[in-house]
């Protein structure tokens, strides 16, 4: 099973109109996800990671329902059929 | 969400760039300048601390810094006045990747010289300077800024540690002076590629040594095209004039209430007049006596005046900020500032009088203007009048001599 990447309705005007995405592959972290999702939508990637690589602070990512902040961050373990969802924090102000 | 209106622009018309912390408002008026229509929000709920229009090559194109908390600063335009945006695919300012660098605000978009029409800079945070020579659809950082040895004693002030200030010299293409906070001015004089410090004179108040190299938090540095040599600096505590490019600094803090303040503008006529906002003390930061003043100089800083008609002058504890002050190319110059309180004031009259432009609007950080078809740096009309008569008064005094230069030999042949 490939891995279902999600993103926000505000990301998808840079990805083709497009929220969902099925990354072939079998990728294995989450870092591996991105990397696919960036060459297929390149227009996603300054918006979710900066300059470094490093998921920008505003923008949390969970493999299911656990949040990789607090697992092992892009090098997150990614099971074959799994979710990854990736949304904004709540902050601001 | 608001409601986006539209407004658009024909040649006369005065356009007026307003950033805010929730977003980037245009408003239009005719030569006027009294009646307002007001376009905009843009990048809503996105702070917008730098715009610029470029009307070079005949172009009419918004810029502005979309700095949104989630998804990063980006750049974005418009040419016709924001009905139709374009914010780029993937982030054309940026650092690269070895720099360690990620960017966090773009403080200032700065358009190059007229000569120049493809070329733009930016001024970001953390402190950088970046460089387009394509018109903006490409950029990078100047790298002798980037690596320069006094970086790593760079300090952030209150905002950030910010390129805010960036003037290219209108006479000489390899020189250009720019201005960070808490680093001081520094200027190139071979385009770029190395920087000195520019400093002497202007005291670090909060330091242990009050003259250092650098280090100073300059709030913004002006200068008026016609006399590239004169520089005027609003420091974090001191006003300052310098007569050489920077290379010394005089106090001319002389009967304002406060040295304090962030904001500065130039006269777009006069290299003698320069317009401030005085803010009290480093810890209040509200106008002093709850009364909002603009103090103007005529006379490069020897005295400096309030400009109060139509500004209130009781309970008004305001704050401007570095870029929010900003004139047009009129004549009378339009000057106009914009309130963290969400107020954006303007004079039609040189600074004589004032009225609220709009107000209830996010706090404002950035305020900028244009007169559509004028050019950025075209010759002022007032100025053009003047060395039109110059130019009358010179020919006249050519005739004049060379009729003189007639009589006299007439003169002199007679007595022979």
């Amino acid at each position: 099973m490939p891995v279902t990447l999600r993103i926000p309705s505000y990301l998808a005007a840079f990805a083709g109109g497009e929220n969902s995405f099925l990354i072939e592959g079998l990728p294995t972290t989450v870092s591996a996800a991105l990397e696919s999702l960036w060459k297929a939508q390149p227009g996603l990637r300054d918006r979710i990671v900066d300059e470094q690589g490093q998921v920008r602070p505003h923008i949390n990512i969970f493999v299911g329902e656990d949040a990789i902040r607090f697992a092992d961050g892009l090098a997150t373990k990614v099971p074959a059929d799994a979710e990854i969802l990736i949304v904004p924090a709540v902050s601001g102000g | 969400m608001p409601a986006v209106r539209h407004v658009s622009a024909k040649n006369g018309d005065v356009i007026l760039l307003v950033g805010t912390m929730k977003g980037a408002f245009v408003l239009r008026s005719n030569g006027a300048r009294k009646k307002w229509d007001v376009g905009g929000p843009y990048s809503i709920g996105s702070p917008v601390y730098a715009m610029a229009f470029d009307q070079r090559q005949g172009r009419r194109r918004l810029w502005w810094a979309q700095q949104s908390f989630r998804w990063g600063t980006v750049l974005c335009s418009s040419d016709d006045y924001g009905k139709t945006i374009t914010e780029p695919e993937t982030y054309s300012v940026k650092f690269p990747p070895e720099s360690q660098l990620t960017l966090k605000n773009i403080w200032q978009i700065c358009l190059g010289r007229d000569d120049d029409p493809d070329t733009m800079y930016c001024g970001v945070e953390p402190a950088a300077l970046f460089e387009s020579h394509d018109a903006g659809k490409t950029w990078s950082p100047v790298e002798g800024l980037l690596n320069h040895p006094h970086r790593p004693k760079w300090v952030p002030g209150g905002g950030g540690m910010c390129l805010h200030t960036i003037i290219p010299d209108p006479v000489n293409p390899k020189r250009m002076m720019i201005a960070i906070s808490t680093a001081g001015a520094y200027r190139t004089d071979d385009g770029g590629m190395t920087w000195q410090a520019r400093n002497e004179g202007v005291r670090a108040e909060f330091l242990p040594e009050k003259y250092p190299e650098f280090g100073q938090c300059v709030h913004k540095v002006v200068q008026h095209p016609s006399k590239p040599e004169r520089l005027f600096l609003q420091n974090h505590w001191g006003l300052y004039r310098s007569d050489d490019a920077g290379n010394s600094w005089k106090d001319i803090a002389n009967g304002v209430p406060s040295d304090f303040g962030f904001c500065m503008v130039a006269h777009p006529h006069d290299p003698d007049t320069v317009y401030i906002v005085p803010i009290e003390s480093d810890e209040y930061r509200c106008t002093p006596e709850g009364k909002l003043r603009v103090y103007r100089t005529q006379n490069a800083g020897a005295t400096w005046e309030p400009m109060t008609r139509g500004l209130p002058q009781k309970d008004a504890l305001e704050t401007i900020l570095r870029d929010s002050m900003t004139t047009d190319t009129c004549d009378p110059a339009g000057i106009y500032f914009g309130t963290r309180s969400g107020k954006v004031y303007g004079s039609s009259d040189d600074g004589k009088s004032w009225r609220a432009i709009i107000e209830g609007l996010p706090p404002v950080v950035c305020v900028r203007a244009s007169l559509v078809g004028g050019g950025e740096k075209s010759l002022p009309r007032r100025r053009a009048v003047t060395e039109k008569k110059k130019t009358v008064a010179r020919r006249t005094s050519r005739r004049a001599t060379s009729v003189k230069s007639k009589s006299v030999r007439r003169a002199r042949a007679a007595k022979r």
